[in-house]
Protein backbone atom coordinates (compact mmCIF):
# COMPACT_ATOMS: atom_id res chain seq x y z
CA UNK A 1 0.00 0.00 0.00
CA UNK A 2 1.48 3.36 -1.01
CA UNK A 3 0.44 6.26 1.12
CA UNK A 4 1.17 9.87 0.40
CA UNK A 5 0.26 12.97 2.36
CA UNK A 6 0.49 16.20 0.39
CA UNK A 7 0.49 19.47 2.26
CA UNK A 8 0.77 23.21 1.86
CA UNK A 9 2.98 24.76 4.49
CA UNK A 10 0.77 27.80 5.17
CA UNK A 11 -2.16 25.60 6.22
CA UNK A 12 -1.87 24.45 9.84
CA UNK A 13 -3.77 21.16 9.64
CA UNK A 14 -1.25 18.75 8.10
CA UNK A 15 0.55 17.77 11.28
CA UNK A 16 -2.70 16.76 12.91
CA UNK A 17 -3.69 14.92 9.71
CA UNK A 18 -0.40 13.01 9.73
CA UNK A 19 -0.84 12.06 13.37
CA UNK A 20 -4.39 10.92 12.67
CA UNK A 21 -3.25 8.88 9.67
CA UNK A 22 -0.43 7.21 11.61
CA UNK A 23 -2.80 6.28 14.45
CA UNK A 24 -5.34 4.73 12.10
CA UNK A 25 -2.67 2.79 10.20
CA UNK A 26 -1.47 1.36 13.50
CA UNK A 27 -5.00 0.44 14.52
CA UNK A 28 -5.55 -1.25 11.15
CA UNK A 29 -2.21 -3.01 11.46
CA UNK A 30 -1.01 -1.58 8.17
CA UNK A 31 2.73 -1.30 7.96
CA UNK A 32 3.26 1.31 5.28
CA UNK A 33 5.61 4.23 4.91
CA UNK A 34 3.90 7.57 4.53
CA UNK A 35 5.46 9.73 1.87
CA UNK A 36 5.00 13.29 3.11
CA UNK A 37 5.35 15.87 0.37
CA UNK A 38 5.19 19.66 0.50
CA UNK A 39 3.37 21.33 -2.41
CA UNK A 40 4.96 24.69 -3.02
CA UNK A 41 3.73 26.10 -6.32
CA UNK A 42 0.50 26.35 -8.28
CA UNK A 43 2.14 24.32 -11.04
CA UNK A 44 2.85 21.52 -8.59
CA UNK A 45 -0.72 21.71 -7.32
CA UNK A 46 -1.98 21.17 -10.89
CA UNK A 47 0.49 18.36 -11.56
CA UNK A 48 -0.32 16.54 -8.33
CA UNK A 49 -4.08 17.20 -8.54
CA UNK A 50 -3.77 18.91 -5.18
CA UNK A 51 -7.18 20.11 -4.05
CA UNK A 52 -5.73 21.54 -0.87
CA UNK A 53 -3.94 20.71 2.35
CA UNK A 54 -3.93 18.03 3.55
CA UNK A 55 -4.52 15.60 0.71
CA UNK A 56 -4.12 11.91 1.43
CA UNK A 57 -3.55 9.51 -1.45
CA UNK A 58 -3.66 5.75 -1.02
CA UNK A 59 -2.27 3.86 -4.00
CA UNK A 60 -2.60 7.14 -5.91
CA UNK A 61 -6.32 7.50 -5.08
CA UNK A 62 -7.53 10.53 -3.17
CA UNK A 63 -9.33 9.34 -0.02
CA UNK A 64 -12.07 11.90 -0.73
CA UNK A 65 -12.32 12.34 -4.48
CA UNK A 66 -13.86 15.66 -5.50
CA UNK A 67 -14.07 15.57 -9.30
CA UNK A 68 -15.01 19.23 -9.82
CA UNK A 69 -12.63 20.76 -7.32
CA UNK A 70 -9.93 23.23 -8.30
CA UNK A 71 -6.29 22.45 -7.71
CA UNK A 72 -4.84 25.19 -5.52
CA UNK A 73 -2.51 26.12 -2.73
CA UNK A 74 -4.88 26.40 0.18
CA UNK A 75 -6.44 24.51 3.07
CA UNK A 76 -8.78 21.76 1.97
CA UNK A 77 -12.41 21.50 3.07
CA UNK A 78 -13.69 18.04 3.94
CA UNK A 79 -17.38 17.39 4.41
CA UNK A 80 -17.84 15.18 7.44
CA UNK A 81 -20.44 12.47 7.79
CA UNK A 82 -22.73 14.77 9.76
CA UNK A 83 -22.55 17.44 7.07
CA UNK A 84 -20.15 19.78 8.87
CA UNK A 85 -17.08 21.16 7.11
CA UNK A 86 -13.66 20.45 8.55
CA UNK A 87 -10.05 21.18 7.57
CA UNK A 88 -9.30 17.52 8.35
CA UNK A 89 -10.59 14.24 6.94
CA UNK A 90 -12.52 12.29 9.53
CA UNK A 91 -11.16 9.15 11.17
CA UNK A 92 -13.86 7.09 9.47
CA UNK A 93 -13.05 8.57 6.06
CA UNK A 94 -9.40 7.61 6.41
CA UNK A 95 -10.21 4.19 7.80
CA UNK A 96 -12.68 3.47 4.99
CA UNK A 97 -10.07 4.37 2.39
CA UNK A 98 -7.44 2.14 3.97
CA UNK A 99 -9.80 -0.83 4.19
CA UNK A 100 -10.93 -0.31 0.62
CA UNK A 101 -7.33 -0.21 -0.63
CA UNK A 102 -6.52 -3.33 1.34
CA UNK A 103 -9.48 -5.19 -0.20
CA UNK A 104 -8.45 -4.18 -3.70
CA UNK A 105 -4.90 -5.39 -3.22
CA UNK A 106 -5.95 -8.71 -1.65
CA UNK B 1 1.08 38.67 14.20
CA UNK B 2 -1.19 41.72 13.76
CA UNK B 3 0.13 45.25 13.41
CA UNK B 4 -2.71 46.40 15.63
CA UNK B 5 -2.01 45.69 19.29
CA UNK B 6 -4.41 45.34 22.20
CA UNK B 7 -5.01 48.86 23.44
CA UNK B 8 -4.76 50.41 19.96
CA UNK B 9 -7.65 52.19 18.28
CA UNK B 10 -9.62 50.68 15.39
CA UNK B 11 -8.53 51.85 11.95
CA UNK B 12 -11.33 53.40 9.86
CA UNK B 13 -12.42 51.79 6.63
CA UNK B 14 -15.24 52.01 4.10
CA UNK B 15 -16.00 48.82 2.21
CA UNK B 16 -18.84 47.52 0.05
CA UNK B 17 -21.12 44.94 1.61
CA UNK B 18 -23.05 42.07 0.06
CA UNK B 19 -26.20 44.07 0.84
CA UNK B 20 -25.22 46.57 -1.86
CA UNK B 21 -24.34 49.32 0.63
CA UNK B 22 -21.06 50.92 1.63
CA UNK B 23 -20.11 50.21 5.25
CA UNK B 24 -17.89 52.55 7.24
CA UNK B 25 -16.52 51.63 10.61
CA UNK B 26 -17.68 55.02 11.86
CA UNK B 27 -21.34 54.13 11.39
CA UNK B 28 -21.01 51.62 14.22
CA UNK B 29 -19.68 54.03 16.85
CA UNK B 30 -22.88 53.74 18.89
CA UNK B 31 -22.34 50.05 19.47
CA UNK B 32 -21.17 48.64 22.80
CA UNK B 33 -18.69 46.44 20.97
CA UNK B 34 -17.63 45.82 17.39
CA UNK B 35 -16.17 42.49 16.34
CA UNK B 36 -14.24 42.51 13.09
CA UNK B 37 -13.60 39.06 11.71
CA UNK B 38 -11.33 38.70 8.71
CA UNK B 39 -13.06 35.87 6.97
CA UNK B 40 -13.69 34.40 3.53
CA UNK B 41 -15.75 31.86 1.64
CA UNK B 42 -13.40 29.03 0.87
CA UNK B 43 -11.38 28.43 4.03
CA UNK B 44 -12.50 25.26 5.86
CA UNK B 45 -11.64 26.85 9.22
CA UNK B 46 -14.08 29.68 8.50
CA UNK B 47 -16.64 27.21 7.26
CA UNK B 48 -16.23 25.16 10.43
CA UNK B 49 -16.73 28.25 12.61
CA UNK B 50 -19.29 30.05 10.45
CA UNK B 51 -22.44 28.86 12.20
CA UNK B 52 -20.90 29.94 15.49
CA UNK B 53 -20.22 33.40 14.05
CA UNK B 54 -23.89 33.69 13.11
CA UNK B 55 -24.92 32.45 16.55
CA UNK B 56 -22.66 34.93 18.31
CA UNK B 57 -24.20 37.83 16.38
CA UNK B 58 -27.68 36.52 17.12
CA UNK B 59 -26.93 36.10 20.82
CA UNK B 60 -25.23 39.46 21.31
CA UNK B 61 -27.13 41.77 18.96
CA UNK B 62 -29.54 42.86 21.68
CA UNK B 63 -26.56 43.75 23.90
CA UNK B 64 -25.38 46.26 21.32
CA UNK B 65 -22.69 44.14 19.73
CA UNK B 66 -21.99 44.31 16.01
CA UNK B 67 -20.05 41.62 14.20
CA UNK B 68 -18.60 42.53 10.80
CA UNK B 69 -16.99 39.98 8.49
CA UNK B 70 -14.40 41.15 5.95
CA UNK B 71 -13.16 39.12 2.99
CA UNK B 72 -9.77 40.30 1.74
CA UNK B 73 -8.82 37.26 -0.37
CA UNK B 74 -7.62 37.52 -3.95
CA UNK B 75 -10.67 36.35 -5.85
CA UNK B 76 -8.72 36.09 -9.11
CA UNK B 77 -6.75 33.15 -7.74
CA UNK B 78 -9.51 31.90 -5.43
CA UNK B 79 -12.77 32.36 -7.36
CA UNK B 80 -14.87 31.01 -4.49
CA UNK B 81 -14.05 34.31 -2.77
CA UNK B 82 -15.58 36.50 -5.47
CA UNK B 83 -18.10 39.17 -4.48
CA UNK B 84 -20.87 37.20 -6.21
CA UNK B 85 -19.97 34.10 -4.21
CA UNK B 86 -19.85 36.16 -1.03
CA UNK B 87 -23.45 37.24 -1.66
CA UNK B 88 -24.45 33.62 -2.13
CA UNK B 89 -22.74 32.53 1.08
CA UNK B 90 -24.30 35.34 3.11
CA UNK B 91 -27.71 34.37 1.82
CA UNK B 92 -27.19 30.64 2.27
CA UNK B 93 -25.95 30.96 5.86
CA UNK B 94 -28.38 33.78 6.68
CA UNK B 95 -25.70 36.16 7.88
CA UNK B 96 -27.20 38.78 10.19
CA UNK B 97 -24.05 40.86 10.00
CA UNK B 98 -22.35 42.81 7.21
CA UNK B 99 -20.05 40.79 4.96
CA UNK B 100 -17.69 43.26 3.34
CA UNK B 101 -15.34 43.01 0.39
CA UNK B 102 -11.81 44.30 0.92
CA UNK B 103 -10.89 44.06 -2.74
CA UNK B 104 -7.68 46.09 -2.51
CA UNK B 105 -6.65 44.18 0.64
CA UNK B 106 -5.79 47.53 2.20
CA UNK B 107 -7.93 46.95 5.29
CA UNK B 108 -6.35 43.57 5.97
CA UNK B 109 -2.88 45.10 5.54
CA UNK B 110 -3.66 48.05 7.82
CA UNK B 111 -4.89 45.75 10.59
CA UNK B 112 -2.04 43.31 10.04
CA UNK B 113 -4.51 40.47 9.65
CA UNK B 114 -2.92 37.27 8.42
CA UNK B 115 -5.47 34.49 8.81
CA UNK B 116 -9.11 33.61 8.31
CA UNK B 117 -10.86 33.70 10.62
CA UNK B 118 -9.03 36.33 12.64
CA UNK B 119 -10.93 38.27 15.28
CA UNK B 120 -10.46 41.87 16.44
CA UNK B 121 -12.83 42.89 19.27
CA UNK B 122 -13.21 46.61 19.97
CA UNK B 123 -15.03 48.22 22.89
CA UNK B 124 -17.37 51.20 22.58
CA UNK B 125 -14.41 53.59 22.61
CA UNK B 126 -12.99 51.77 19.60
CA UNK B 127 -10.11 50.29 21.58
CA UNK B 128 -8.87 46.80 20.70
CA UNK B 129 -9.55 44.57 23.70
CA UNK B 130 -9.16 41.06 22.25
CA UNK B 131 -7.40 39.66 19.21
CA UNK B 132 -7.37 36.05 18.10
CA UNK B 133 -9.67 33.17 17.45
CA UNK B 134 -13.32 32.43 18.13
CA UNK B 135 -12.85 29.46 20.44
CA UNK B 136 -10.46 26.57 20.98
CA UNK B 137 -12.04 23.94 18.76
CA UNK B 138 -12.71 24.62 15.10
CA UNK B 139 -13.67 21.01 14.51
CA UNK B 140 -16.33 20.26 17.08
CA UNK B 141 -18.57 22.91 18.66
CA UNK B 142 -19.61 20.43 21.33
CA UNK B 143 -16.00 19.99 22.41
CA UNK B 144 -15.21 23.68 22.91
CA UNK B 145 -13.57 24.33 26.26
CA UNK B 146 -12.48 27.93 25.84
CA UNK B 147 -14.98 30.34 24.30
CA UNK B 148 -12.43 33.08 23.78
CA UNK B 149 -14.58 35.55 21.86
CA UNK B 150 -17.76 35.07 23.90
CA UNK B 151 -15.87 35.38 27.17
CA UNK B 152 -14.09 38.52 25.97
CA UNK B 153 -17.43 40.00 24.85
CA UNK B 154 -18.98 39.27 28.25
CA UNK B 155 -16.07 40.96 29.98
CA UNK B 156 -16.12 44.01 27.70
CA UNK B 157 -19.87 44.42 28.13
CA UNK B 158 -19.51 44.11 31.92
CA UNK B 159 -16.78 46.74 31.98
CA UNK B 160 -14.24 44.22 33.26
CA UNK B 161 -10.65 43.70 32.21
CA UNK B 162 -10.17 40.92 29.68
CA UNK B 163 -8.80 37.67 31.04
CA UNK B 164 -7.32 36.50 27.76
CA UNK B 165 -6.49 39.40 25.45
CA UNK B 166 -4.65 37.54 22.72
CA UNK B 167 -4.69 34.04 21.22
CA UNK B 168 -2.85 33.16 18.02
CA UNK B 169 -5.45 32.93 15.24
CA UNK B 170 -5.92 29.49 13.68
CA UNK B 171 -6.95 29.23 10.06
CA UNK B 172 -5.99 29.68 6.44
CA UNK B 173 -3.65 32.44 5.42
CA UNK B 174 -5.22 35.48 3.78
CA UNK B 175 -4.68 35.02 0.06
CA UNK B 176 -2.65 38.03 -1.03
CA UNK B 177 -2.47 39.38 -4.55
Amino acid sequence: MEIRLLYYEECPSHEEALERLRKILAEEDVRAQIDVMKVETSEQAQELRFIGSPTILIDDHDIDPQPNAQYQLTCRAYRLEDGRISPLPSVSMIRRAIRSARKLSA
Amino acid sequence: MAILKVGDKAIPFTLPGVDGKQHSLGQYTGKNAVVLIFSCNHCPYVRAWEDRMVQIQNDYARKGVQLIAINSNDAAKYPDDSFAKMKERASEKKFTFPYLHDETQQTAHSYGAERTPEVFLFDKEGTLRYHGTIDDNYDDPAAVKKRYLRDALDEVLAGKSISITEIRPVGCTIKWK
